[in-house]
């Protein structure tokens, strides 16, 4: 039948002591529907007595509502007479009830305490396990050794494509403002003592020995790192790794090495060309606010730099690519199955990548003190 | 009464109570593959119609354009008499409420609990409070067997769990048509049974149309109130009624093959 649709209804009628109830009309829980407590207002009948009356057509909202007056007289010790109601009704009343006493207790509950020490555990669990992963990518780069052609050559090219040429714009942008930066807060003290030509050096030096591996460093954790945690975290949501593993393949050999392989090889040629562009940013700030001549600048700039400073950006940016694949594919490989931890992977590759490069970046800064490099 | 009957002598079209849903020329297609053409069919009120056929042969897709999610490239689906192919999207909006929909892999949003996945069409399209939405939600879990389950989320279940979970969300509203994508692939035969018959209780009670993909030859049999079968070569319908006329007497051998899981031959 087309619904004419007859309001849900519910009147209630004192007969002695009683309270009957009667139900009527077609009910539907996307409509409007009686509520008990406004029914029963302030009366505290002895008995309930639910009947029907031109009940034309329920669901579950008149369950639950026959549920509550039930629920309402067991508190109040009355006895509720629910016999005149459809068979159908009273066991999904009689479901609903039992399904009350029932809840199991999924424990997703946070204590400061409890998160404390978790978090210390996860800690240790955390390092061993990248200990571990370290210690796995070396056996397989040391397989790749013995047996280049079993590498997935194809797949590390167009990891190379990816994490590197694509990554060419983003790159140009960043170094090529960090430079033009650098060159504008040195010029504000080297001014003062009429010696802006070194502009040149200061954008020189810190360019080739910080800040052009850093930037690059920051770029690929944000774009690459995060995009090797959500695909192998993706891939494990949807048992992909499970297949490989079965198989005999080593996730580390089919998924992990191709990219760690082609994040390490294209991060040091990001960074020489991100070196390039940042002294050029630093040679147009020159130009066009502190009328240096371009020659001049140039001249100064490959007076002051020298290999040693060429190879400290080579040799930090390798690292860092090695760092920030090692992380991002770890944290794929961690990720919960499902989407809200493929997310999380994706931030926490962010993360760990970042700090890890930082942690680097100071240990050479140490390292190559030292070594008077 | 009498005025009903009077009209329905007239002419069966005009009087009848129009079909739930109402197929004409379908035509789906990814692109430029034809999946599907020429699907006309049309559902009762409260019938349990199955659709049937080999695994590739466009069912999921079928369902799909049925719901709206994609757009048929020929041919009209209408609900209760009303084109829902040609509505704007507000109107298909309202009309969807009065779906529910079981998905193949059930679908369950991964960042919510059970009793949340349920609660959402709650929420969002009655006026129940919060302890009345929790004891809708603690029914419909009960209903599907997953009586407790609330709190736990959805990647701590096993898969027949989820497609029972999915479920519960599909029946939240009360829906007047239900459409099932295969409602019990990886579910044991005990629960699959039961399955059927709590969609023979949903149709009881509520009067429910449902639209079921399934394989499941046990429960087409046991239930099912018609069927269509789709072909991949084809690409249509090659078959229409019901199941046991269907085995026993259809002219056409695939469609007894597939109904007799191709042992009639042996
Ligand atoms: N996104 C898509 N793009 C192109 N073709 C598709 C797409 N999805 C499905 N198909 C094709 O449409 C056809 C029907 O697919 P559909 O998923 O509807 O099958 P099905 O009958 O539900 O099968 P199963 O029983 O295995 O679930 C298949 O041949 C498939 O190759
Ligand atoms: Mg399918």
């Amino acid at each position: 039948m087309p619904a004419v649709p007859v309001k849900a209804s519910a009147e209630t009628v004192v007969e002695g002591d009683d309270l009957v109830v009667t139900l009527g009309g077609a009910w539907r829980i996307t409509g409007p529907l009686p509520a008990w407590r406004q029914m029963l207002g302030e009366r505290s009948p002895r008995a309930v007595r639910i009947r029907t009356a031109g009940l034309e057509r329920w669901d579950s909202s008149l369950v639950r509502f026959v549920f509550e007056v039930q629920d309402w007289c067991r508190n109040a010790k009355a006895p509720c007479d629910a016999t005149a109601l459809p068979e159908t009704v009273r066991h999904l009343v009689g479901q609903l009830e039992q399904a009350q006493d029932k809840r199991l207790s999924a424990d997703h509950s946070r204590n400061f305490f409890a998160e404390l020490g978790l978090a210390a555990t996860d800690l240790v669990r955390q390092t061993r396990q990248f200990a571990d992963f370290v210690g796995e990518c070396t056996l397989s780069a040391i397989g790749l050794i013995r047996n280049p052609g079993r590498f997935r050559w194809r797949d590390c090219l167009s990891e190379m494509q990816q994490c590197g040429a694509m990554a060419v714009p983003i790159v140009s942008l960043s170094s090529f403002l960090v430079g033009l930066t650098l060159a504008y807060t040195g010029a504000i003290i080297l001014r003062q003592f009429g010696g802006d030509i070194w502009v040149a050096d200061i954008v020189g030096l810190s360019t080739l020995r910080e800040m052009g591996a850093v930037m690059t460093g920051v770029v690929l954790a944000g774009r690459t790192g995060a995009a090797f945690a959500a695909q192998l975290g993706n891939m494990k949501a949807g048992e992909e790794i499970d297949a490989l593993e079965t198989l005999g393949i080593a996730p580390v050999d089919f998924l992990v090495l191709p990219r760690i392989v082609a994040l390490t090889l294209m991060t040091p040629l990001l960074a020489m060309y991100a070196n390039c562009l940042g002294i050029f940013g630093g040679m147009v700030v020159s130009a066009s606010v502190l009328q240096i001549p371009p020659n001049a600048y140039w001249i100064e700039t490959q007076a002051n730099i020298g290999l040693s400073d060429v190879s400290v950006s080579l040799i930090k940016s390798l690292v860092f690519g090695m760092l920030i694949a090692v992380a991002g594919c770890l944290r794929g490989l961690q990720a919960e199955r499902s989407a809200a931890g493929v997310g999380r992977a994706a931030t926490s590759a962010v993360v760990t990548s970042i700090l890890l490069l930082i942690v680097a970046d100071a240990v050479f800064a140490v390292l190559f003190n030292v070594l008077g490099i | 009464m009498s005025a009903a009957t009077d009209k329905e002598t007239e002419t069966s079209a005009p009087g009848a109570p129009p079909p739930a849903v109402g197929v004409e020329d379908l035509e789906c297609r990814y692109g430029e593959t034809i999946v599907l053409s020429g699907v006309s069919f049309s559902v009762r009120e409260g019938e349990l119609f199955f659709v049937i056929g080999g695994s590739g042969c466009g069912k999921t897709t079928l369902l799909r354009h049925l719901i709206g999610l994609m757009k048929p490239a020929h041919g009209i689906v209408r609900y209760f008499g009303e084109n829902f192919t040609n509505e704007d999207l507000e109107t298909r909006r309202d009309l969807l409420k009065t779906f529910g929909v079981l998905y193949q892999n059930a679908a369950l949003w991964s960042s919510m609990t059970l009793g949340e996945n349920v609660a959402l069409p709650l929420e969002q399209y009655t006026a129940l409070n919060r302890r009345e939405r929790e004891e809708i939600v603690s029914l419909k879990l009960a209903q599907v067997g997953l009586a407790g389950y609330e709190d736990f989320f959805p990647s701590e279940l096993s898969g027949g769990m989820r497609k029972r979970a999915g479920l519960a969300r599909a029946l939240a509203l009360d829906p007047r048509i239900v459409f099932f994508d295969e409602p019990s692939a990886g579910l044991d035969p005990v629960t699959s049974r039961k399955l059927d018959e709590l969609v023979l209780q949903i149709r009881e009670t509520l009067g429910t149309t449902m639209i079921i993909v399934s394989h499941e030859l046990a429960s087409i049999f046991a239930i099912a109130d018609r069927v269509i079968m789709l072909d991949h070569d084809a690409r249509g319908i090659i078959a229409e009624g019901r199941p046991r006329d269907l085995a026993a007497a259809s002219d056409d051998p695939r469609v007894r093959e597939f109904l007799t899981r191709g042992e009639e031959k042996a």
